[in-house]
Order: C-alpha cells, then sequence, then structure tokens
C-alpha cells in the first residue's frame, strides 16, 4: 500500500505487538453514532494496544475524496494501515469480538 | 423516420411526467420519450444480456449528445475493464473521463476483508457518490449491480433499509438512476430491489432458440406514463444497443406512381406495360431452380443500368458466384459493382439470429441508401425463428423500406408440391405484387412459367407464361394455348410448328384455287372468243348471202321488166313504180 512501513511480518497469527499501529477511523460527521465508535475504538485500544497505536479520525463530510482510496462504503469503518495487512472492520465497535478477529488479535474461533 | 400512432409520441408532451432521452434507439420510442427524469429505473436481467451495456450507453449517451454528465459507479468491473468493455462499441470512456463528463467510481469489497463489529449504515457511499455527482453536476447516475453489496457487506437488514435510504436520496439528488441487477429465480432481481425502484423497471432477457440467441427487452413497468408493454428484441451491435422494432407502427407511407421496369420487356408487359410500381415490395416464389435469382439478378442489372443504386442481400450464394452464374446467360453485373451501382452483402442465415441480420441490413441499407433492394430468399432467414418471428421482422423490413421509397424483391424458396406455404402464405399479404414461378413436368422434360398472381393497382395479364433461360437472360415467350392448358417447351414448339404448317396449307390450298379459278377463267375467254369468231363466221355468210340474194332479185326484175317490154305486156302500171323506184336507186 502507500506507507512506507518497516517491513510487516505479521501473518495471519497474532503476532507480539511490536510495531506502531496505525488506525484510521472513518466517519461522517460528528454524530452520535460517531462519536460511539470513536469512544468505543479508544477504549479497545487503551485495553489491547496500550501505547502502540494512533487513531486518525477522518471525517467524510470534510474530506469525501479521501473515501475512495480505502474503499469506504459503510460508516463508521475502521482501517488498518499497519501492520500490515490492511484490515477493515465496520460498525460502531461495540462488538469486540470481530474486532479483536478482525484486527488479527484473536484467531476467528 | 417519424412515428405517428395512438399513445406513442415520442418527445414526451410536457404535461406527462419528464422523461430523460436515453439515446438508445428504440427504447426512447418504447418508453415514449425515455426514462423518467429525476427517478431511478431499475434494469434486470440474467447474466450476458446487456445490462451493463444499456446503463453504460445510457450514461455515454447523456454525456455526449444530451450534456448531461454522468457517474457510474461500479460494484462488479474496475475502471480500466469498462472502459475496454465499452470501447468496442465506439464509447470513449477514458475521454469523457479525461473531459470530466462521466466519473467512474469503481467500488470494491471483499467480504473476507471486513469485519462487522455493532451497526454500521452506507454513509460513506452516500458520501462518495454525493462527492461524484457535485464534482462534475453529474444528471445521470448508474449503479452497476448495486447487489453485491448483498454478498459483500454482512446484515442485509441495514443493508435494506440504507438502499431504501439512497433511492429516496437519488431522487432528492434530482439524478436520473439506473440500478442494474441480476435476474432473481422467481422474482424480478434476486435481492428483491424492485420493492424499492418502483418507478420504472426494465427487464432484459436473453433467450436461445434453436441455437440462435435472441436478447429481448421489455419494459415491466413505468409508473405515470403510457409505455410499449411488448418484448421488444434487441441487439448490440458495434454501435450500441438498438431496440429495432420501432419503425413504423403507423401505415402512412409516401406512395410513388412511378413504374420501375423489370429488365423483362415482356414481363413488363405483362404488368400493364410498365412493370411494378417504385417502392413496393415485390415476392417472386418458386420452387428449387424455377429461376427466381435469375428473375432477381435481371431486375437487379436492370436497374443498375438506369443509374439505380441496388443492394443485393444473398443468404444462399456469394457475390462472385451470383456474379458468374448470371454471366454464363448474359447479365453482366460486375461492371455495375465497379462502378458502385450494385453492392452484395452475403451472409449465411444461421450465422446469427433474425435480430442480427434485420439490424444489420437495416445499418447496409442506411449507409448505401439503394433505391432498389433484392433478398434472396426471404425464407431462408425466415427459417431462423417461428412463423410469427419471421413474418414480425420481414413486417418491420417492409415498413423499413417502404418509409425509404425502396423498391423490394424479395424471392422465396417453396418447397415441392405446394405452392403456396404457410409462410408466405402470411407474407404474401404484405406484399404489392407477387409473382409466381413454376416448372411444368410432362413429355419428359420440365418447362418454366412464370405468372402474375398478384399485382396491387395495376392491371396485368392473367396469362400464364413460359419463359426460357437463355444466353441473354430471360425470355418470356408466345403462349400456346392447348386442349390441357398453356404448352410448354417442345409441346409449345409443336404447336407452333403445328399452327405453322396449318397456315401453311391454308395459303396453299388458296393458291390452289386461284390457279383453278385462273384456268377457269381462261377457258372461259377462250369458249368466248371461240364463239365469237364463230358468230363472226356466220355474220358474214349471212352478208354475203344478203349481198347474193339482193343481185339476184335484181336482175331477176330486170329480167322480167326486159321480157315484158319483149312480151308488150300489160304489167305496164305494175311495173312503172318499181321501174321507178329502181331508176331513183340508181340515179342516187
Amino acid at each position: 500500500m502507500k506507507t512506507k512501513s518497516v517491513k510487516p511480518r505479521a501473518t495471519t497469527k497474532p503476532r507480539p505487538l511490536a510495531k506502531l499501529w496505525q488506525l484510521r477511523l472513518y466517519v461522517v460527521d460528528s454524530t452520535p453514532k460517531s462519536l460511539t465508535a470513536l469512544a468505543n475504538l479508544k477504549q479497545f485500544c487503551e485495553a489491547h494496544l496500550k501505547g502502540i497505536y494512533r487513531i486518525t479520525v477522518i471525517d467524510l463530510l470534510k474530506q469525501p475524496q479521501l473515501a475512495k482510496g480505502d474503499q469506504i462504503l459503510a460508516i463508521p469503518t475502521v482501517v488498518r494501515r499497519l501492520p500490515k495487512p490492511v484490515r477493515t472492520i465496520i460498525g460502531n465497535l461495540s462488538d469486540i469480538k470481530p474486532l479483536l478477529v478482525g484486527l488479527d488479535l484473536r484467531p476467528a474461533d | 423516420m417519424k412515428i405517428k400512432t395512438n399513445g406513442f409520441t415520442p418527445g414526451a408532451p410536457k404535461t406527462l411526467l419528464p422523461k430523460c432521452p436515453t439515446g438508445i434507439q428504440g427504447l426512447d420510442e418504447i418508453t415514449g420519450g425515455g426514462l423518467p427524469r429525476g427517478r431511478p429505473t431499475l434494469v434486470c436481467g440474467g447474466a450476458g444480456c446487456g445490462k451493463t451495456l444499456l446503463a453504460a450507453e445510457f450514461l455515454v449517451r447523456g454525456a455526449v449528445q444530451f450534456g448531461e454528465p454522468g457517474v457510474l459507479m461500479a460494484f462488479e468491473e474496475t475502471e480500466k475493464e469498462l472502459t475496454a468493455n465499452v470501447a468496442s462499441l465506439g464509447f470513449d470512456l477514458a475521454g469523457l473521463v479525461r473531459r470530466k463528463k462521466i466519473v467512474i467510481d469503481y467500488v470494491h469489497i471483499e467480504r473476507s476483508e471486513v469485519q462487522a463489529s455493532g451497526e454500521y449504515d452506507l454513509e460513506g457511499l452516500f458520501v462518495r457518490l454525493g462527492h461524484a455527482i457535485d464534482s462534475i453536476g453529474a444528471k445521470r447516475v448508474v449503479l452497476d449491480t448495486l447487489e453485491v453489496l448483498f454478498a459483500s457487506l454482512p446484515n442485509e437488514a441495514i443493508l435494506r433499509s440504507e438502499l431504501r435510504r439512497l433511492f429516496r436520496w437519488l431522487k432528492d439528488k434530482g439524478v436520473t438512476a439506473v440500478i442494474t441487477a441480476e435476474r432473481g429465480r422467481e422474482s424480478l432481481t434476486r435481492h428483491g430491489l424492485e420493492e424499492y425502484v418502483s418507478d420504472c423497471v426494465i427487464l432484459l432477457d436473453h433467450r436461445v432458440n434453436d441455437q440462435i440467441a435472441t436478447r429481448h427487452l421489455r419494459v415491466v413497468k413505468y409508473r405515470g406514463a403510457l409505455h410499449g408493454t411488448n418484448e421488444f428484441p434487441f441487439l448490440i451491435g458495434d454501435e450500441g444497443i438498438s431496440v429495432l422494432p420501432i419503425t413504423s407502427l403507423a401505415l402512412n407511407h409516401e406512395v410513388s406512381t412511378e413504374r420501375i421496369a423489370t429488365g423483362i420487356p415482356r414481363l413488363d408487359a405483362m404488368l400493364g406495360g410498365k412493370g411494378f410500381f417504385c417502392g413496393s415490395s415485390i415476392l417472386v416464389t418458386g420452387t428449387a431452380g424455377t429461376g427466381k435469382t435469375i428473375i432477381s439478378s435481371n431486375f437487379a442489372q436492370a436497374a443498375g443500368r438506369r443509374g439505380e443504386r441496388v443492394l443485393f442481400f444473398s443468404f444462399e450464394e456469394s457475390p462472385n458466384q451470383i456474379i458468374r452464374n448470371m454471366h454464363s446467360i448474359g447479365l453482366r453485373m460486375e461492371p455495375l459493382v465497379k462502378r458502385g451501382l450494385l453492392r452484395f452483402h452475403s451472409q449465411r442465415p444461421s450465422l446469427c439470429g433474425l435480430e442480427m441480420h434485420l439490424a444489420t441490413m437495416f445499418k447496409e441499407i442506411a449507409t448505401f441508401k439503394p433505391q432498389v433492394v433484392i433478398v434472396d430468399p426471404i425464407t431462408s432467414l425466415m427459417e431462423l425463428g417461428t412463423v410469427s418471428e419471421g413474418k414480425g421482422m420481414v413486417t418491420r423490413l417492409i415498413d423499413y423500406l417502404k418509409a425509404g421509397q425502396v423498391t423490394t424483391l424479395f424471392t422465396s424458396l417453396t418447397q415441392g408440391g405446394h405452392t403456396l406455404q404457410q409462410s408466405e402464405g402470411g407474407m404474401s399479404s404484405l406484399m404489392d405484387a407477387w409473382l409466381l414461378l413454376q416448372d411444368f413436368e410432362g413429355n419428359g422434360e420440365r418447362n418454366r412459367v412464370l405468372y402474375v398472381l398478384k399485382a396491387r393497382g395495376m392491371k396485368h395479364s392473367n396469362q400464364i407464361r413460359e419463359f426460357l433461360i437463355s444466353d441473354h437472360g430471360i425470355d418470356v415467350v408466345d403462349a400456346y394455348i392447348g386442349a390441357s392448358g398453356v404448352l410448354t417447351g417442345s409441346a409449345r414448339v409443336a404447336q407452333a410448328d403445328l399452327e405453322k404448317a396449318a397456315v401453311l396449307s391454308s395459303q396453299q390450298e388458296a393458291a390452289q384455287l386461284k390457279r383453278a379459278v385462273e384456268r377457269k377463267r381462261a377457258a372461259l375467254e377462250r369458249q368466248i372468243s371461240d364463239l365469237r369468231a364463230d358468230y363472226e363466221t356466220e355474220a358474214l355468210e349471212l352478208r354475203r348471202i344478203a349481198e347474193q340474194v339482193g343481185t339476184r332479185t335484181l336482175l331477176l326484175g330486170t329480167e322480167r321488166t326486159a321480157s315484158g317490154i319483149l312480151r308488150q305486156a300489160d304489167a305496164k302500171a305494175a311495173v312503172h313504180p318499181r321501174g321507178r323506184a329502181r331508176n331513183r336507186k340508181v340515179n342516187s
């Protein structure tokens, strides 16, 4: 992808969390839904990725052209840019389990 | 072409629903002016029936012809693929994108890469679409197979409510949208999109009949507007989609009183001396080998020689074969080809479906602009479809040609036995003139005859005429009627000889009679002259005798007087007058 990062060593299996996690949260406007998602994401990261994550919030209302790059359809969407591979999770992140699976923090069952 | 029929008036009257013309040939006529403006239209159909193409053409024509920029949101194909796909139809999608007439947004979601956690909505799609629309001021939107979303996003309930919102939103935006969807097994679309798009639904279909595929289009629903409800065949040619049937639903062609010669003078004579009407449709039927192609070639050549343009559709022979064959009977066609007056179009009928053939023919006719068209034979085309399809095709072809005042000659191959086939029975009512060619078998030979079965609006011969195929084309020969009907071939020749002999013998008889009379007259004259000679002899004799008698009487008188004197007879008184008379005679 676009980001020139250190060579990713992530595979499908969960890895020791040494690298920096770059997360993008796509929202539209500061709706309660968006705020909930952001709060949920922050809470999750504090719990599982403390100190090694960075969240970028992108408001598509202000930057609609950015939606195309990450193939955003659903809102809210979290895109894990780093570590590779890119992962996408949609929804308000109220459910922790698919979030853990989606971010390769836990194998799918 | 102008179309005027009850209910159909393209160009949408202003009182009705505003329409958005698609620019797709024929579709605007069926829908009465186009798709409903500012509303979504659903185009559904199975795989490979042209949904994407129809949608793409709607956008491209909108941008090019109607100055309405458009957004294509593709869920299945990438921008590159789309561009390549429609380039074959002559659409320069990439160029339109560069000139900011069209925006293509490829939406791709891989189900395996997406996890759902909690509720979501499709605001992202709205934003993208809204952004694309606003960036070029789009008036038209195409969502190509929105249903892909059902496969790539979880939670169908959310998806459904979001789609409902999307269509509402599209309406609010005032864009004319085309949404394509896969055909479902029992419903119009696999995921029931027709529930949401209720303004206009177009169903496409691709059917195979007798190994030949034909696409059909039907307007299932068009809220608030009249529309053609039939299933119309359409095809994808190299200029996009064309829905064909809409040539002229009304019978209001202009007609001509001009006549066009057939190239066979004696056939012209059978048709009131002038040939067929210009712009009429002529059917030539006959069994195999009756000379249909020759008659039509003759017609073609005659037209070409008059400087008219002739288009020859041949479904059985290649152009070179026709030219060679006709050359052998003295019809030289290649000079006409070289001068550009005659064009052949040869194709195997099974090459494609009826519709494709019809479209190709329309295109050829439109580009070549002929005055005369020959279709040899129409029957092999009609065999491609059902009887009604075939008739429909001929009707459309004739309507199209008549609208252009093109004289058309169709040949039709009939099977042996029956002269009037069912298909011809159906076709014949469409034809203005019908020439029947037939084989007469007898006396160990087959002879060709022709007759004019029908010729609308002109006096025509009722006679069955034999014709010969000679070194100089078709020769319609004199008719000889025998006891069992028209005589052909050697029987005709024999009859001709017989008649000649009869004439000869009567001539001889007359001459003989004349000679006899002559002889009689001569004999009579001889007799008359003989009689006259006799008479003259006798008359001469008579005179001679009379003279003798006179002399004798005189002598007798003189003698008597002399002897009286001698005798001193008393016959003085009696003698005196005699003497006086005699004296007077002598004196005088």
